[in-house]
């Protein structure tokens, strides 16, 4: 998914944005710290981080559900905070962004049937003109997340984890958005269901040419499924690049940290696994950090001075063999 | 080596309005003195049913129709509960999945950490504090001595998860038992976790049946791995032969959907797990297992052996079965085995992960 020579479009661009809850107050939390990206169109952009670390609350406000404290985040290259609630632009806006939660017990309304939820788009939106066509695309998307029809009348108590997250997926799909945030969708599922809904968001992405925004704290499964990923820390973006880059060849101490405290399914790597804890008062010397590119497409978050340092480090790694912590021996 | 607990042919029922859910159909397993166990399975596969019978900690609309369970030469199913209560927190302790609720909000820690020694081994206050003291500066809760008197609240959920480590351990049980310990809590916070739980087996001594979904937790904390589907164990050996030599197809396929850097496409495990209101009448995997063969469907498959350590019920390892080739992944992981154990025999030089 490199860019091959014309310019990818951006879906969304996070410029310098804060985030503070309780700001000005003696309780004041900077969830988010002036943070800046991009999201291309048609590409999955994963963002990890430890609770609390702002990832969730990224995603919230870039689907509005929090307006900014500082900085802008545009949406094909309008600025959302400007959208008037209760108008025509942001009904749109709530079509083309949708988003699927992490809880799938949570995230269902138990007193409605699934053609009900699955419908409320549509019926807000009126995207449909009747009933026969409300039950057609239903229909239709039940078949996409590979549910059947006879599940349209039935309540989610009746339904699986894994089924319910086919719901909420069949939800976000039925207004045919262009963009889906997905908050940790499968942390709440068994492992051998993980990988059947992993493999239906790919499908689907491929399908309708989504962009995903996928949230997670589970590094390997955000390896598989994104283009590139971003690092986030204390409300702060460390490391952003390629997924394989920052896999390979990760730069900040906390990416390193973060990616050998990852258990792996080999018992030998696990005997020899020497973990690396982060400290974070290496950052308390009141340098001046921001994300700045050490090699093309590699960025990470650095003071002027460590810039020359990471930029060996980079360099170094490239013309050795990958060596990663969280590479299975053999691979 | 020794058997410090026994499991035999374990069944339990529980009663329910739609009738009864067979959640443990004919478990056995043993426990031996000093080692890890860790017993992996998805939700609903009865792992967490399982060591909850060995405290006695059952919900009241179970029934154990069949089975035993011995420690020391006393059957836990069929002891009293006053006997029961003297074993638990005593010489049996658990540790609950989720730091937040397994706590109480209202206690200050030292108290909570001091409660076992009160009532277990009727110590003076002032003595129990005191251990309580040492307990939770072992397991690493900084300046403990100042911070006895805090809530809860005032803890991190991995410090809290210390806590609660501390009290399981507070009265050096001779079995710990850690119900997906690690489950709530962040990858970096985990490993410090498991590192403490390895330190202290060593420095206490205890056993420890460790319940997880999470393989790669399993491969980095066990000894010995028993995996269970639909209420069965379906597989056990040593951590090396189940993720390296695995035998069932359901083994298989959890090693199999798990991402690694070449996987272009994950494997999944098509369907989901049986409803054990009405178990399938052979081997509960079938319906889900590409492998399946006619003999599946109909009757359940016994255990076959590896070798002394691992066995695997599956009708595959039958000898009149048809040879199968494995997935791609498990090739992978025998050739990775066998690298390994050239390396060790050509001078002990550890496999590193470069």
């Amino acid at each position: 998914m490199q860019n091959n020579g014309e310019p990818r479009k951006k879906i969304v661009e996070v410029k310098h944005l804060k985030q503070y809850f309780n700001a000005g107050r003696k309780n004041e939390v900077k969830a988010i710290d002036d943070i800046s990206f991009d999201i291309y169109e048609g590409e999955t952009f994963g963002l990890v981080g430890e609770s609390g670390s702002g990832k969730s609350t990224t995603g919230r406000s870039i689907i509005r559900l929090y307006d900014p404290t500082d900085g802008e985040i545009l949406f094909n290259g309008q600025d959302i905070s400007k959208i008037k609630k209760h108008s025509p632009q942001m009904l749109e806006f709530r079509r083309e962004m949708q988003m699927i939660f992490q809880d799938p017990y949570a995230s269902l309304n138990p007193r409605m049937k699934i053609k009900d939820i699955i419908a409320e788009g549509l019926d807000v939106h009126h995207l449909v003109k009747n009933d026969a066509e409300r039950d057609a695309r239903v229909e239709e998307l039940l078949d996409l997340v590979g549910l059947n029809k006879d599940h349209m009348t039935r309540y989610p108590h009746e339904f699986s984890g894994g089924q319910r997250q086919r719901i909420g997926i069949a939800r976000a799909l039925a207004v045919k958005p262009r963009f889906i945030i997905a908050d940790e969708p499968i942390s709440a599922l068994d492992v051998s269901i993980q990988a059947q809904v992993v493999n239906l968001l790919e499908d689907i992405q491929k399908d309708q040419n989504l962009t995903y925004l996928f949230i997670a704290h589970d590094l390997s499964m955000v390896k598989y499924i994104s283009d590139r990923i971003a690092v986030m820390h204390n409300g702060r973006l460390m490391e952003l690049s390629t997924s394989d880059e920052v896999y390979n060849y990760p730069l900040h101490p906390y990416t390193i940290s973060l990616l050998s405290a990852v258990p792996l399914p080999d018992p030998e790597y696990e005997r020899h696994r020497k973990p690396h804890p982060y400290d974070a008062s290496i950052e308390d010397d009141s340098k001046d950090r921001y994300l700045q590119e050490i090699i093309p497409g590699h960025s990470v978050f650095a003071s002027d001075d460590e810039v020359p340092m990471y930029r060996e480090m980079a360099e170094k790694a490239h013309e050795k063999q990958p060596e990663n912590p969280a590479v299975l021996p053999g691979d | 080596m020794e058997k410090i607990l026994d499991v035999k042919d374990l069944e339990i029922n529980f009663h329910t309005f739609a009738g009864d859910v067979k959640a443990i159909r004919d478990v056995s397993f043993h426990l031996n003195k000093g080692e890890t166990l860790a017993i992996v399975g998805e939700s609903g596969s009865g792992k967490s049913v399982t060591v909850r019978s060995i405290m006695g900690l059952l919900a009241n609309n179970s029934n154990v129709p069949n089975g035993q369970i011995m420690f020391k030469d006393q059957d836990l199913l069929k002891i009293s509960a006053r006997q029961m209560e003297k074993i638990r927190g005593n010489d049996i302790s658990m540790i609950f999945q989720d730091p937040m609720t397994s706590l109480d909000p209202t206690m200050p820690i030292g108290k909570q950490v001091a409660e076992p020694l009160l009532i277990h081994n009727h110590m003076s206050r002032a003595k129990a504090m005191e251990r309580a003291e040492e307990v939770l500066e072992l397991v690493g809760i900084p300046n403990a001595k100042n911070r006895i008197k805090d809530y809860p609240h005032q803890f991190s959920g991995g410090q809290r998860q210390r806590i609660v480590i501390a009290i399981a351990i507070v009265n050096y049980p001779e079995i710990l038992i850690a119900d997906e310990p690690t489950t709530a809590l962040d990858v970096t916070i985990q490993s410090q976790i498991i590192e403490l739980m390895k330190e202290l087996q060593d420095k206490i001594e205890t056993s420890i049946i460790f319940i997880t979904h999470d393989l790669g937790v399993v491969a980095g904390i066990a000894d010995r791995v028993a995996v269970m589907y639909a209420g069965k164990i379906i597989e056990y050996g040593t951590v090396d032969e189940i993720f390296y030599d695995p035998r069932h197809p359901y083994t298989w396929g959890l090693l199999n959907s798990m991402p690694t850097l070449e996987s272009q496409k994950l494997y999944a495990i098509p369907g989901t797990p049986p409803n054990l209101l009405n178990p399938p009448k052979g081997d509960a995997f079938a319906p889900r297992n590409e492998y399946a063969m006619a003999i599946d469907y109909e009757a359940m498959p016994p255990f076959f052996k590896v070798t002394d350590t691992h066995y695997a019920a599956t009708w595959l390892l039958h000898p009149d079965a048809p040879k199968v080739q494995p997935p791609a992944e498990i090739l992978r992981r025998h050739e990775l085995y066998h690298k390994y154990l050239a390396e060790q025999a050509k001078g002990g030089v550890p496999a590193d992960a470069e």
